[in-house]
């Protein structure tokens, strides 16, 4: 097979649902308001340069999946088991997809120059993680419980603990960056950035599950997060360039 | 304790799978995390093809450079095709068409590939040399999507996604060849303000 044989069906992906995008102009969200375009988006029909992307396993320099395990002995904090699917909407699994993941550590700092929150560095701890999907779409790693932290978008504003989450799936149009939160984390209610989705069930979804099956006994309590990207269908002709 | 679940255990039912996951910001803190492909350079010694570079700045509506911007590249090869095979070997042997680089302290970004070709040229949907860009940045929800072409190219006047822009915008999307340097190119991205860049919806 010729490597760069384009796929046979001119299948296309489905509109997000209403509500479920954040907008990228938020007034509530300080940073957005000299960096949100304000003309709105032009519709761009799917190519093929849109339903392809790239399809890769990670480099070799990448870490293993238990970020717990520092150079020097174990890192701080709490231990966490996080696991899940990429599947798409159709509820097929998107196997073999990169998947990027960091976060800050137990004590609310990154290990970035940028972060100059006063509190500790863990150095065992980077909080930065790469991995690949299984057959079944399946990952899951283990980490430290991310710290909250103070971001001065507003008077006392503080971020929920959450890790970042970065997938790419099958396409360019699939490519996912989002956050993944804790289950009853008080300050939800009170996050722009959250709070930006304006569907509720699109909120939820970035919320990671408590779940028995993946936590460890004697070792770690299990979320589960699922990522649910992009389905498709057959082309409808209006979608033709 | 890394023990992996058997595969032979049962999958937790997956609750509402309709519901597509929605976008957050990327944040400050990027670079940890998305490091490790950054990548500037997308050749190798033998990737067929004309060599270039795209360098230019990132703006906000100040027009202030944004210092902690991060921008993929999706593109195809000298003759207009995507590699769409798993890599195992990514970025060494073959021509992948993908690259991540952010903006330094100066929002100045830049990279080198090569010239991509028209896509699908004998198809119905010929499209002139294009570059796919995503931008995400602390202060972005969403990422925006953006499309690179190239002031040298003839088939602009015919691609189908320029000529869907109003003519005064087009002018966002295309890189423009340096008169001493053929092979180096400039494009902007102006976030707000009178040239603000088109940016798609997919």
């Amino acid at each position: 097979m010729n490597p760069f044989d384009a796929p046979q069906n001119r299948l296309v992906y489905r509109k997000f649902q209403e509500g479920v995008l954040p907008p990228n102009f938020c007034p509530a969200y300080v940073s957005s308001v000299k960096r949100a375009p304000r003309l709105p988006p032009v519709p761009l029909p799917q190519t093929i340069s849109e339903l392809t992307g790239p399809t890769f396993t990670p480099p070799e320099n990448v870490q293993a999946v238990d970020l717990t395990k520092g150079a020097h002995g174990a890192a701080i904090g709490e231990r966490i088991v996080v696991g899940g699917r990429v599947l798409d909407e159709d509820g097929r699994a998107i196997a073999g997809t990169l998947v990027e993941v960091w976060q800050a550590n137990a004590a609310g700092r990154y290990l970035h120059a940028r972060d100059q929150h006063d509190a500790p560095l863990d150095p065992n701890f980077t909080g930065c993680a790469s991995f690949v999907t299984d057959a079944k779409g399946q990952f899951r790693f283990e980490t430290i419980r991310p710290g909250e932290y103070p971001w001065r978008n507003h008077y006392n504003a503080w971020r929920p603990a959450h890790i970042h989450f970065s997938v790419f799936g099958p396409a360019f149009a699939t490519r996912l960056i989002t956050q993944m939160y804790f289950p009853g984390d008080a300050l939800l209610p009170f996050d722009p950035i959250f709070n930006s989705i304006r569907s509720q069930p699109a909120r939820e979804r970035l919320i990671a599950a408590f779940d028995w099956e993946t936590t460890v006994p004697e070792y770690g309590l299990g979320y589960r997060f699922d990522i649910v990207l992009r389905g498709r269908h057959e082309t409808p002709m209006e979608n033709k360039p | 304790m890394t023990e992996p679940k058997t595969s032979e255990a049962p999958l937790p039912p997956v609750s509402d799978v309709k519901l597509v996951t929605s976008y957050q910001t990327v944040g400050p803190y990027f670079k940890i995390g998305l490091e490790a492909l950054y990548r500037h350079d997308l050749t190798s010694p033998d990737t067929p093809g004309r060599l270039i570079e795209i360098a230019g700045t990132v703006f906000d509506a100040d027009l202030a450079p944004v210092p902690d911007a991060i921008l993929e590249l999706w593109h195809a090869d000298s003759a207009g095709r995507y590699m769409v095979q798993p890599q195992t070997e990514p970025f060494k042997d073959s021509f992948v068409g993908f690259g991540r680089v952010p903006t330094n302290e100066g929002g100045q970004f830049h990279f080198r590939t090569i010239k991509p070709g028209p896509v699908e040229p004998d198809g119905p949907e010929r499209q002139a040399p294009h570059i796919l860009v995503s931008v995400f940045m602390r202060g972005l929800l969403y990422r925006l999507i953006t499309r690179i072409y190239f002031s040298d190219e003839a088939g602009n006047a015919d691609d189908p996604v320029l000529c869907s822009i109003e003519l005064h915008r087009r002018d966002s999307l295309v890189a423009k060849a340096d008169s001493t340097h053929p092979n180096r190119y400039e494009w902007n991205i102006f976030l707000q303000g009178e040239n603000e860049t088109v940016f798609f919806e997919l």
